[in-house]
């Protein structure tokens, strides 16, 4: 699917450039955009730094060991594949916790790190686990309970209640997040189904 | 009240996690500065592996932006949200969120400075904003640190997951900001 909406993507936007008749707009867009990526991943490089390293302290004194304890229950029912204890786990409670509080920059770090970690159990590298879909799927519909960027943002506009929001806000990420983990039971059945031989 | 709570609780969170982890690690026997920088050295490799796919996936999105594709689609899906009850003001906001967070955040900000921070626009753009994420970025960065190029139904997955936040959105705002 990712390749048809990439190529969609693509190949839409130049057709209608050129209707429009502004086909010179596909060359500075994708020329931009090329460089925000690299510079995208340069500016990451000390947060990922920063985080990693502070997670590899928190691992090694237990502290993820005890948090992953805490929310065990949990865990082995939205990650049965992943081993009990496995480093995995840790990171992604670690990714988990970062989106709820609202700590954007230090959520990636640690979602990347589930992802190697995750990767590990994986037979076929190339392709997606289970596991995976969970995770991202939990990481991109994750509660957050403080939307501090939004809030600002209100703030700034003179909003007379700024974290009104905040009570809505929790309840459709919430919305979300159950929806997530009933539709990932329902799409890996039918993948598993569909790709059996 | 509760936006000095969290305000603090923003502006607090980064100096604890620096004040405690080092700690605590000290205090249970961890070289703490040693540790940190055997972490903090897979930070390079990882951000040098996401580059080309995140190229990829931003150069296609800049186009379909830059283009007048994505306005396009707007219009195209405008009676639609009539139908849902959702302004057709928010439209950008729910298209561009899965695919650029900095986009989004930008229209996000344009709406509520337009019709105010209050209004009903405004609260809802906030709502929005607030409770969905950059699923296509996600996936890229993600998928791409690890080499995984084949998704299976994770894309299928995450849209279905911002849609579902993006309906909560509406209804609960209409519930009760209208």
């Amino acid at each position: 699917m990712v390749n048809v909406v990439w190529l969609l993507l693509l190949l839409t936007g130049i057709v209608v450039a050129a209707l429009n008749g502004d086909v010179e707009v596909v060359t500075t867009a994708a020329l931009q955009a090329a460089q925000t990526g690299v510079n995208i991943a340069l500016e990451i490089i000390g947060l990922m730094a920063l985080w990693l390293g502070l997670m590899r302290i928190a691992e090694e004194a237990g502290m993820v060991r005890f948090l992953a304890r805490l929310v065990r229950p949990v865990m082995e029912f939205l990650f049965p594949s992943v081993p009990k204890g496995h480093p995995a786990m840790g990171a992604i409670i670690m990714n988990l916790s970062a989106n709820i509080l609202g700590l954007g920059n230090a959520a990636t770090p640690f979602g990347l790190k589930a992802m190697q970690e995750l990767q590990r159990l994986n037979d076929n590298p190339e392709e997606a686990t289970e596991a995976m879909c969970t995770f991202l799927a939990l990481n991109t519909s994750c509660i957050t309970l403080i939307p501090a960027t939004i809030i600002g943002i209100r703030v700034a506009a003179g909003s007379s209640n700024p974290t009104e929001i905040v009570g809505p806000t929790i309840f459709a990420t919430a919305t979300g997040m159950v929806v997530a983990v009933i539709a990932d039971r329902v799409l890996r059945r039918r993948w598993a189904k569909r790709h059996r031989r | 009240m509760l936006s000095v709570v969290i305000s603090e609780i923003s502006r607090w969170a980064i100096p604890a996690l620096l004040f405690f982890i080092p700690l605590l690690g000290y205090l249970r026997g961890v070289k703490v500065y040693e540790v940190f920088v055997q972490g903090a050295e897979e930070g390079f490799s990882t951000a040098v592996r996401i580059i080309p796919f995140l190229v990829g996936m931003l150069v296609a999105i800049a186009v379909f932006r830059e283009s007048g594709a994505m306005e396009l689609l707007v219009r195209l899906i405008n009676p639609v949200m009539r139908v849902v009850g959702a302004p057709p003001e928010v439209l950008p906001l729910a298209v561009m969120r899965p695919l650029s967070g900095g986009g989004a955040l930008g229209i996000a900000a344009e709406l509520i400075s337009a019709y105010g921070p209050d209004s009903f626009i405004g609260r809802l753009a906030s709502v929005m904003q607030g409770s969905t994420d950059t699923t296509f970025y996600v996936l890229t960065v993600y998928f791409g640190s690890v080499g995984v190029r084949r998704y299976r139904y994770a894309l299928t997955l995450g849209l279905l997951a911002d849609v579902s936040g993006l309906l909560a959105s509406l209804l609960i705002c209409n519930l009760l900001f209208r």
